[in-house]
């Protein structure tokens, strides 16, 4: 591969990428969404109606989930929601004919909006990370060079390594995997690292629940990642990278596979790359289902096929990584923005965000918010911005109690913090992190403790077993959490937590242990008066902790029509229709709440 | 269909073989490996752990510790249909637990265990990203969203009749 083919490639398949196509997004949530079988449709159909200047072609995530299936037209980015297999004939037949199927766009203040980017949900979001996601096939490496593919490595071998390494210093950019570190200088102790044979490694071992954007970046753009670690092992002197992805992501497993190998085939990837004495190569390997192996010493222990337990650090693995080489890693939504950093320079890239926390940021928004979804935002958005003008606030008119970022590492956002700007530095100093980017909004039905003990229960089970201040520790966190939802809880109960977690987090050997008990802290900071009901007035104030409620009957306003009792599963509630008000029998009452939504008179309540 | 050489002289069939001589010569391989049994035959059967510890050269103890170490691994064969409910956040605050104790209560289960007929088996997982879909499921490699009791109880009967 040489430029000049690079370019000739690019200027091909602009041209293609620029005429009318259907675009039918085929991330995992429309693809279960049953894309694929629409996909087909349209194509079924072009093909029956003998049309060849128009095409159709899966794409990545749009981000606007919750109204997946998602099929954009391009170029004129028409945007369709909720799109069925059936619906292909219409769509097909409104491209043809310059048209729109008005009944497939989202209807914003009553009205028809038509193209993407001007949608509600779209406008205060800068797509960097994301930007060919929509745009490009990903399974077509060709589509990626279109769209200046593959420069930034041309560009960064022809320049000296040093300069490759400072771009991305200067950049200001941080690690998007959770803690942070500044990119740049990881780069830069790798490559002064002593060593013959280095390695470049990707952690796209996405484990925090609530996350995927790293799922959604591999899918949807899997070259850019590739790219960027053959800049890196330019950069630090490797040859050889490992991309580490979970298996439970088979779609963004097998689009890496065809990305490898179409890198591999053009001579993007291999030996003498553009002609420069600079060999790459790049090898998956699949997780098998531990959290704990998205820790880096973890990782590095599974690639060599060990159990993925954490080792002490230092040597941190720029010094002894992989194979006790040294080893830079990455995760994959910091690999993604490398290119547009090498291509726009790091000034461009400084002047997105805030001082100290450059560029944009994924985010995941899930929970109780209407626009489920992956956002990008600059650095420095609040988080009212993401929830309320992104995310279109909260649904069934309930409120926002809390937002919880950071998966279960980090801590929750009470809604007093709604106008922080979201940073580093700022989630850090309330008690949250940015954490991989999962933010989780809750509404006031939910339980604060019962979330800690949800977060618990997931740390103890993903404990690797090797430290006891983590193994030993949050099990016992964990035992404190059930008593106090189940109405046992003891005066003493609280301190008792928040000295375990300040043990947990000094003592404890990786990250995972050291960060366990955040969500306890956080909420214990700002939630602590529902720890106390728990505990002293053995109270649920959301209603969720069954041992702690109680469901009762209003007299005055039972109608005596006895629906709650035929509707009970238990046969807990007595009385007679027409003449004895209806009681439950709190021996039998399960508390499954079936009685509250069958009531017509709403005289039901926990 | 050759027989290992090993402890008891196994049977080894050829898919087995075949794998085993794939990874026999990468570096940290064994877990590779493991991979490529559990998909093939639904678990890692104690034939093919020794089997692959003599190929590969990696101590029993320590192909056992990797099995027990990663959830992704079976010691045991899972249902013809493998139920896996998402325990993310995103499901968690949507209602996963509805669900998974709907399946658990029709099938008469629990996490980890298998129907009597060898049909159905149900595991809890960890995020498997489709959170813009939460509650979600999935069954082998199909996955449901947005799901509530009523869906349980057609899916089961769905593959009840597969």
């Amino acid at each position: 591969m040489d430029i000049e083919k690079l370019n000739k490639i690019k200027d091909e398949y602009s041209k293609i990428i620029q005429k009318k196509r259907i675009m039918v997004c085929s991330g995992t949530g429309c693809t279960s969404s049953k894309s694929d079988v629409l996909l087909k449709n349209i194509q079924d159909k072009l093909e029956k109606d003998g049309i060849k200047n128009i095409t159709a072609h899966k794409t990545g995530c749009f981000g606007f989930c919750a109204k997946g299936p998602i099929v954009v037209i391009d170029p004129d980015e028409i945007f369709y929601e909720l799109v069925k297999p059936e619906d292909a004939n219409d769509i097909v037949e409104a491209v043809i004919n310059n048209k729109v199927v008005e009944r497939l766009l989202v209807k914003e203040n009553e009205k028809y909006v038509e193209k993407w980017h001007k949608l509600n949900f779209y406008s205060k979001q800068e797509r960097i990370a994301l930007k060919n996601c929509g745009k490009i096939n990903p399974e077509k490496i060709e589509e990626y060079i279109a769209l200046d593919g593959y420069q930034a490595l041309y560009k960064a071998l022809h320049m000296s390594r040093d300069e490759v390494i400072d771009v991305i210093l200067n950049s200001g950019i941080r690690g998007r995997g959770g803690a942070g570190f500044p990119t740049g200088k990881k780069w830069k102790f790798a490559k002064e690292a002593k060593g013959d044979v280095k390695y470049v490694c990707c952690n796209a071992d996405e484990g925090d629940p609530g996350a995927f954007m790293d799922r959604s970046i591999l899918e949807g753009d899997p070259n850019a990642v590739l790219e960027a670690m053959a800049i890196a092992g330019y950069a630090i002197g490797a040859k050889q990278g490992y991309i580490y992805v979970r298996a439970e992501y088979p779609i963004a497993v097998k689009r890496l596979n065809i990305a490898i190998e179409q890198a591999k085939k053009l001579g993007l990837l291999g030996k003498n790359i553009f002609g420069k004495k600079f060999d790459f190569n790049i090898e998956l390997r699949l997780g098998a289902g531990a959290f704990v192996c998205g820790e880096e010493t973890a990782l590095m222990n599974s690639i060599e096929g060990k159990r993925g337990e954490p080792r002490p650090r230092p040597p941190f693995p720029a010094v002894k990584g992989l194979f006790g080489k040294p080893t830079l890693l990455n995760n994959v939504e910091t690999y993604a923005n490398i290119p547009n950093i090498i291509l726009k320079g790091a000034n461009w890239y400084k002047s997105i965000g805030t001082k100290t926390s450059t560029g944009t940021k994924v985010f995941a928004l899930g929970g109780n918010i209407t626009n489920v979804g992956l956002v990008e935002v600059p650095m420095g958005t609040t988080l009212r911005e993401i929830v309320y003008d992104i995310g279109g606030g909260i649904p069934e008119g309930k409120k926002f109690k809390a937002a919880q970022m950071g998966g279960p590492s980090g801590g929750c956002v009470p809604a007093k913090y709604l106008d922080v700007p979201i940073d580093y530095d700022s989630l850090n100093e309330i008690g949250a992190m940015m954490g991989s980017g999962g933010l989780i909004v809750m509404d006031d039905s939910k339980c604060m403790v019962d979330i800690a003990k949800f977060f618990l229960e997931f740390t103890v089970d993903e404990s690797c077993g090797k430290c006891p201040p983590c193994r030993i520790g949050t099990k016992r966190m964990l035992e404190i959490l059930t008593r106090i939802t189940e109405g046992k809880g003891k005066d003493g109960d609280i301190e008792k937590l928040e000295r375990l977690a300040s043990n947990i987090k000094k003592a404890s050997l990786c990250g995972l242990g050291q960060t366990a008990p955040n969500p306890v802290l956080s909420t214990l900071k700002y939630f602590r008066d529902e720890y106390e009901a728990h505990i002293y007035h053995k109270k649920c104030p959301a209603g969720v902790c069954k041992a702690l409620t109680q469901v009762h009957i209003d007299e005055e306003k039972c109608k005596k029509c006895g629906i709650c009792a035929k509707n009970c599963p238990v046969g807990a509630i007595e009385g007679q229709v027409g003449k004895v008000t209806f009681k439950i029998n709190q021996d039998k009452c399960i508390k499954c709440g079936v009685c509250i939504t069958k009531c017509p008179f709403k005289a039901i309540s926990k | 269909m050759n027989h290992c050489e090993g402890c008891n002289g196994c049977k080894i069939d050829e898919k087995l073989e075949k794998i085993a001589k794939k990874y026999k010569n990468v570096e940290g391989g064994i877990i590779s490996a493991l991979h490529e049994v559990q998909d093939t035959y639904g678990y890692i059967s104690s034939t093919a752990q020794k089997y692959l510890s003599k190929e590969l050269n990696v101590p029993m103890s320590e192909i056992y510790g990797i099995i027990t170490f990663y959830s992704r691994f079976s010691l045991v064969p899972k249902g013809k249909y493998n139920i896996q409910v998402c325990m993310g956040t995103a499901c968690y605050v949507k209602g996963s637990e509805k669900v998974l104790n709907r399946f658990k209560e029709k099938l008469g289960i629990k996490e980890g265990e298998t129907t009597s007929d060898g049909k159905f088996s149900i595991e809890s997982v960890r995020c498997i990203g489709a959170c813009g879909l939460a509650p979600a499921i999935v069954i082998n490699e199909e996955v449901y969203g947005k799901m509530d009791e009523k869906k349980v109880d057609e899916l089961i009967e769905k593959y009840s009749k597969m």
